[in-house]
């Protein structure tokens, strides 16, 4: 039972990275209909960029949010100078582009920080957390901080202006168009966030997978289980998928002997699998129907 | 716009085509007199490459349906050949053919689920597929055959009929004879009904579905046989190397038979072979400037060439038949 807790609370932990990576992904579906596969190495690179901050001497919370603003700015730009460009091609082109940029990025994070596993420092400690023997004080930090940015968010989707434009842009980019909201800006902002929250799930989950060019490979694939076992069109199934990986990952990880704490990838691959034969659509999913 | 290009391809005329095709087989056949060791290995090599994204061009090409693991299904080839022949003591021939029959039906059912949905779920499963790979070859209940991290060595085929060349050239020739006949099946396979409902369904989904082209069957089938060609180029990839460990498939694997596919020309079945070409020569040149720039160059070449170029290779050969074709008219 003990062991069963302590994975739980884990799973919860690293779920709530999982539920940022699958947000990231939903988010960029909703706004161009794509799934940008370059999303992973997007947030490594923008670790590597918070790592060099902090090596060079600047304090962990000013080099925090600074990352997550120039991560901010990457988004928007390779939006802008790569994606929109493309727009109406076929949607072959575009993922080829992401693959393009997944091998660029990771091959420059290479070339740049080497390949050697680098360690990255936690603002919230190692130790357990009041001394409990469940769970340590970074998983409850990086809990407390994703849980944070997920409940600012719902709160910029659901109150602000900009959010709603976001919103009505990507779910019906002609009549938003008409209402006079500017779709492209809202891509471009979307873009951003997705690239801003990647960030921030890369600087929490680094401590505990370290640092190297191939760190996000692993999470991503959870991230799109999140996505698909969510429903790809909601943003708050993503949310929950995202969790349940994370716990569905840790338990299986611990008590399906076959899995084993190393091998766990497989079962991202098969809820995937399995989420698209028993129901497609995800947990909070809208069903796709198509006219004929 | 397909079926403009399927007659661009007649304008010189069949016979001078099937004369050229053999023509270059029997000159292929002739490397190894002249070639040894590593030139004849990289040229083996460029073969099974070719093999592989002739496959995927199959699917891509043809079908319009994208999968981002087909290095996944080179690693069901290799392993599948690899063990029939250390465990089993199959020989070599039937094993690159179980290998690809193996690898069919698990590109067939593995496409299943994902295929009757939008394409972005089969990418996205198929990326998942190549990411996990090395750890599911890893799994503990399939270490007895896998031999999990240790990976499996296995020997070169011998030469038959006490001919007198060595195991290399030998390799050479049955790659050579496997790519020729893969890409007589490719060729007849897109020239034939089956081609043209393939055509029928990338193009056009729903009128395909209105002429009584069942689109769900016709798809997973092209993703079992474009699977299926990578399991043989996996299988022959494996007697090449004489061994095969988990690592030599990641995800690496996957975006290389990509790369190969833009650059040779989507849609474009001899731009395989430039496409191969390609992937096998550019890291290396690329490392020569500096180590692990290779993923480096090859996205930026990716990028570059859905920008300006976004048929790749096969963009060439478009402009020189159609010299040709001027040229001829000019002629009469």
């Amino acid at each position: 039972m003990e062991l069963f807790l302590q994975q739980l609370v884990a799973g919860l932990s690293t779920g709530t990275i999982y539920a940022c990576v699958a947000l990231a992904v939903v988010m960029i579906y909703q706004a161009i209909g794509r799934v940008n596969f370059s999303q992973g190495e997007m947030a490594m690179l923008s670790t590597f960029a918070g790592w060099q901050m902090i090596e060079y001497g600047m304090p962990y919370w000013l080099a925090f949010p600074l990352t997550v603003v120039l991560s901010f700015v990457f988004g928007v730009l390779i939006e802008r100078i790569l994606i929109r460009p493309l727009r109406g091609a076929p949607a072959l082109s575009l993922v080829i582009v992401f693959i393009g940029l997944l091998l660029i990025f990771n091959s420059v994070a290479g070339y740049i920080w080497s390949y050697t596993v680098k360690s990255f420092p936690t603002p919230f400690g190692t130790a357990p957390f009041l001394g409990s023997a469940w769970i340590s004080q970074h998983q409850v930090g990086m809990m407390g901080t994703t849980l944070a940015i997920l409940i600012l968010l719902f709160l910029f989707f659901r109150f602000t202006r900009v959010g709603l434009a976001m919103r009505g842009a990507a779910n019906n980019p002609e009549s938003a168009r008409l209402l006079g909201i500017r779709v492209w800006t809202m891509e471009g902002l979307g873009w951003g966030l997705a690239a801003a929250i990647g960030a921030v799930a890369g600087m929490l989950i680094a401590p505990i997978v370290f640092l190297e060019p191939n760190m996000m490979a692993g999470t991503l694939v959870y991230g799109f289980a999140g996505a698909v076992l969510g429903g790809l069109t909601s943003p708050g199934g993503a949310v929950l998928g995202g969790i349940i990986v994370g716990v569905m990952e840790n338990l299986a990880g611990t008590f399906i002997p076959v899995i084993g704490g190393e091998l766990k990838l497989t079962l991202a691959l098969v809820t995937i699998v399995g989420v698209l034969v028993i129901r497609p659509q995800g947990l909070l999913g809208k069903k796709m129907v198509s006219r004929v | 716009m397909n079926a403009q290009i399927l007659h661009q391809g007649r304008d010189i005329s069949s016979v001078t085509k099937i004369f050229m095709a053999m023509a270059l087989i029997a000159l292929a056949a002739l490397l190894p007199v002249f070639a040894k060791g590593f030139v004849l290995f990289q040229a083996t090599q460029i073969m099974i490459f070719a093999i592989a994204i002739l496959g995927l061009n199959l699917l891509v090409g043809f079908s319009g349906q994208l999968s981002l693991g087909h290095g996944a299904f080179f690693a069901v080839g290799a392993y599948a050949a690899a063990i029939l022949m250390a465990q089993f003591e199959l020989h070599y021939s039937l094993a690159i053919v179980a290998a690809g029959i193996i690898t069919f039906v698990f590109g067939f059912l593995f496409g299943l689920p994902a295929l009757r949905l939008e394409g972005v779920y089969l990418a996205m499963a198929t990326f998942s597929l190549a990411v996990a790979m090395p750890q599911v070859i890893k799994l503990s209940i399939l270490e007895h055959w896998t031999g999990g991290s240790q990976g499996i060595a296995i020997d070169k085929p011998q030469a038959p009929f006490g001919l007198s060349i060595n195991e290399d050239q030998w390799l050479y020739l049955i790659t050579l004879i496997a790519t020729s006949v893969l890409y007589l099946v490719a060729k007849n396979i897109t020239s034939s009904r089956t081609g043209l409902a393939l055509l029928a369904v990338k193009e056009n989904p729903v009128a395909a579905r209105a002429m009584g082209v069942n689109e769900s069957v016709y798809k997973t089938l092209a993703f079992g046989v474009s699977a299926g060609f990578n399991g043989i180029a996996g299988s022959l990839s494996a007697m090449a190397v004489q061994y095969i460990a988990p690592e030599s498939f990641t995800f690496y694997l996957s975006a290389a038979i990509l790369v190969g596919l833009v650059v040779g020309g989507v849609g474009w079945l001899p731009g395989a072979f430039f496409g191969a070409l390609f992937v096998l020569l550019v890291p290396n040149l690329a490392e020569s400037v500096s180590k692990g720039l290779s993923g480096a160059v090859y996205g930026s070449f990716l990028i570059a060439l859905i920008f300006f170029m976004p048929s790749g290779l096969s963009t060439f050969r478009n402009f020189i038949s159609y010299r040709l074709q001027r040229k001829s008219r000019h002629s009469l």
